[in-house]
């Protein structure tokens, strides 16, 4: 391992003089496995020997096979398909609607000094503070969830979009002024890419709350989904079950964020390499 | 004062009848920032003739980026006019190009060479068979044919520059601004794209206006130099450059000729830093 | 002339809503919408007096506690795993994980676990919120300039120095990212913890007003969790540009303003 030509596409540079052989060099993805396992062990053992009552939390083996069994019911599909149904119809419409206002308002001075005191007095506020307000508006329906997915997860989009339009440079700006390009193509070419890394942060930010809220408003209010399953199953003393659901929404939530990642490294190829040429 | 008795022309005095493009006349800018008005820009008054390179040099800080600014219709002067072929410069005329100093910044990272150089003329509706044409043209005659699907940001600074050359050169201006095109790339660089913008200039006989800071490019590369005095500026002299039109890096540097010119100017930017310009 | 036009930008929008909903509460008789005086009538009633310390406070003590914590152990955790490059391969799925985790699961798991009092309302804010400050100091001690490493190595800088003056600042900007997010993850956190599971508190108290219908109580109960938000976001921007006015200052310059 001498004549090693330097890649510009190694992400990970050496830090130097430390390259060479220590220990086991065993890959990243090797050590990750092997750090779930370890996680995996340590709770079994942990409930085994007695420290943690069984009756509190069932062995890791335990809630791996009530997952299994609890994915060969239909009452189970029905609950995930509820849960993220809600979360995409959430995040949908919010995201539009993020982006529409995000874009008008951005590019306007005076639209932009007109709402910011009062996008930045509504947007700290916990949506979960809505949720008595849901729940005597809509009862137990999937409305009451929906509404407090949309306050949370509207703000992160529109915040972003903002910061992006913001962040249009200026003189790209000027560039596309003086080739007489008119609003829509201004939009079009220049201020949506430009604004692109941040709409796609504002997705990712904007859809992990939108599960948290999901959940909540399942978990608090009811309705059916994921959420009403945990909270069923805690009550009505199915431990292992409970654990099962959570980890499942563990599995969503990663689910969620590996897809999110995935679309904004495919739509921003030209701003992750812009990045890593400004870098090296 | 010492050894610069050299005979200048006054450029008014040479005989050219080519009609006058592009007019500035009384220009002043004032910016009204909350600590105080800004005066960048006195009163400028000077004109291009049709299919003259003209350049504009002043010591740094003299407004010279207002001014173009102001010329490109892209900032609103204070008083006086800008007159493009007899009308009014009020927004970025269609028959007016610029090309900025900040190549990373005035060229789309998200679009490929071929694409930026498009866009203008996409964006005008021009028919897509001739865009091509004229888009490879452009690409030709600056020497990147071979780059047209890369990134901008793949590229060196100097091709990025060629890109926003070649960008300027398809829109097919009567008029080509430049600010400061130069100033970020290297020496060996600088030389090439003089000698390139020599030979465009030639070519397609259009109208340039080249702002700078350097003061051999400006007799290097002008058939006029006009030296701006101290922010706030005024025109302290408007020389004629009197070298054979085949300018050469070697050759026309080593002449005597433009030794004394270039020592002309050099003494007139030192008056106009010490401040005697803005009283003339 | 300057000051007034920007009284009239921060002002103009609310008072343009506030009036619109007087307007149109004026004469309606609505259940569910209360005209804003009798709102805020109600508001001083309910929250000014013996609830403020009974329900309020505790509430709002729990979440700065465990925020506080959450930041505090995330940050530390975060610096270790991120200057080890074993231990963060060797975490980072379980890490993902976690964050990936909707937080308000883990009521139910921790009543279960330690029961239903303080500490658990606490470790409940704690457990959510540390996630996003954790990763994000990961990523932010991972992506240090190596120029800058390598300039402190150069100058002999002890590991412990390099930490405090060139790891740790450099990764603020991605930290106070993750702050943010731990903040309203608390506030969330501090809300359903004692609508789930709770007989006081400020979430347990407007549920109470909702399920006996006391609809304007139940909104003062709302604007007063927006208040505690809208302070909470004050604090932190302020801490934030203190902390980081460096890096602001940075940015403006680099995108020439």
């Amino acid at each position: 391992m001498t004549s090693v030509t330097a890649s510009p596409s190694a992400d990970t540079p050496a830090p130097p003089r430390r390259a060479g052989g220590r220990g086991a060099p065993l890959s990243s993805a090797a050590l990750g496995l092997l750090g779930i396992v370890g996680f995996l062990v340590t709770w079994e053992l942990v409930v085994r020997s007695g420290l943690v009552e069984e009756r509190f939390l069932p062995t890791a083996s335990t809630v791996l096979g009530e997952l299994r069994s609890l994915a060969g019911t239909s009452d189970f599909w029905a609950s995930v398909r509820e849960t993220v149904t809600t979360w995409a119809i959430g995040l949908a419409i919010s995201a539009a609607a993020g982006v529409a206002l995000g874009l008008v308002i951005g590019q306007s001075r005076f639209l932009r000094r007109a709402t910011n005191s009062t996008i930045e007095f509504l947007r700290p506020i916990p949506s979960v503070a809505l949720i008595p307000l849901a729940s005597l508006l809509y009862g137990t329906s999937m409305q009451s969830t929906l509404l407090l997915v949309l306050y949370a997860s509207f703000w992160q989009v529109l915040i972003q979009v903002l910061y992006g339009v913001g962040d249009v440079d200026p003189v790209a700006s000027d560039t596309a002024r003086s080739y007489g390009l008119g609003w829509a193509a201004r939009v079009r070419y220049l201020v949506w890419p430009s604004a692109l890394p941040y709409v796609m942060t504002g997705l990712r930010l904007g859809a992990a709350v939108a599960l948290i809220l999901t959940i909540t408003g399942e978990l608090i209010i009811g309705g059916g989904g994921l959420g009403t399953a945990i909270a069923l199953a805690n009550s009505g003393g199915a431990t292992a079950q409970m654990y099962a659901l959570i980890l499942m929404t563990g599995f969503i939530g990663v689910a969620i964020n590996l897809v999110a990642r995935l679309v904004e490294r495919r739509a921003l190829r030209w701003h992750v390499s812009v990045r890593r040429e400004e870098v090296a | 004062m010492e050894g610069d008795s050299v005979t200048v022309q006054n450029a008014s005095r040479d005989g050219v009848d080519a009609p006058v493009v592009l007019s500035v006349q009384g220009l002043q800018k004032i910016y009204t920032a909350d600590s105080g008005d800004v005066e960048a820009v006195r009163d400028l008054t000077f004109e291009l003739r049709q299919g003259e390179l003209v350049c504009l040099v002043g010591p740094s800080g003299c407004g010279k980026t207002t001014l173009l600014r102001c010329i490109a219709g892209l900032l609103e002067p204070t008083a006086g006019t800008v007159l493009l072929d007899g009308a009014v410069v009020t927004a970025p005329p269609k028959k007016m190009a610029v090309v900025f100093q900040e190549y990373g910044r005035s060229l789309f990272a998200w679009m490929t060479v071929r694409q930026n150089v498009e866009l203008p003329l996409k964006n005008a509706g021009m028919p897509k068979a001739e865009r091509r044409k004229v888009v490879s043209t452009a690409l030709h005659a600056v020497g990147l044919e071979h780059a047209e699907t890369s990134y901008p940001w793949q590229l060196s600074g100097g091709m990025q520059q060629r890109v926003a050359i070649a960008r300027a050169v398809a829109y097919e201006p009567e008029v080509l601004l430049m600010d400061e095109p130069f100033a970020a790339v290297d020496a060996q660089t600088r030389a090439d794209l003089e000698d390139l913008i020599r030979r465009v200039w030639k070519d397609l006989g259009i109208t340039v206006l080249f702002v700078t800071h350097d003061i051999d490019e400006s007799v290097y590369l002008g058939e006029r130099v006009l030296i701006l005095s101290n922010s706030p500026t005024v025109v302290q002299e408007d020389l004629t450059i009197d070298l054979p039109a085949e300018r050469d890096q070697l050759a026309t540097r080593s002449m005597p000729r433009f030794t004394e010119l270039r020592t002309h100017v050099y003494a007139e930017i030192q008056k106009a830093k010490r401040g005697s310009g803005a009283d003339a | 002339m300057r000051i007034l036009t920007r009284v009239a930008y921060v002002l103009g929008l609310p008072v343009v809503l506030v009036l619109l909903w007087w307007v149109l509460t004026i004469d309606s008789t609505n259940f569910f919408v209360p005209e804003p005086g009798e709102l805020a009538a109600t508001f001083v009633d309910t929250w000014i007096g013996p609830r403020f310390r009974e329900d309020v406070l505790p509430s709002v003590a729990r979440f700065t506690v465990g925020t506080l914590l959450a930041i505090v152990l995330g940050v530390a955790a975060g610096l270790l795993i991120g200057s080890v490059r074993w231990l963060r391969s060797l975490l980072e799925p379980m890490l993902e994980f976690f964050r990936a985790l909707p937080p308000p699961v883990l009521v139910p798991v921790l009543m279960l676990l330690i029961g239903v009092d303080n500490r658990m309302k606490v470790l409940v804010i704690v457990f959510g919120a540390i996630w996003p400050v954790l990763l994000n100091t990961v990523e932010g001690v991972r992506a240090v300039d190596p120029v800058l490493v390598d300039t402190a190595r150069t100058y002999g800088l002890t590991r412990l120095t390099r930490l405090r003056t060139l790891v740790l600042p450099s990764a603020a900007p991605q930290i106070a990212a993750g702050v943010r997010q731990a903040l309203s993850i608390g506030l969330i956190l501090m809300v359903i913890s004692e609508m789930f599971a709770s007989s006081s508190g400020l979430g347990f108290t407007i549920v109470v007003f909702q399920r006996s219908f006391a609809v304007v109580e139940m909104w003062s109960g709302i604007v007063l969790l927006g208040l505690i938000g809208v302070a909470v976001s004050i604090v932190f921007q302020a801490c934030e540009r203190r902390v980081l006015h460096w890096y602001y200052g940075q940015k403006e310059v680099q995108h020439g303003r």
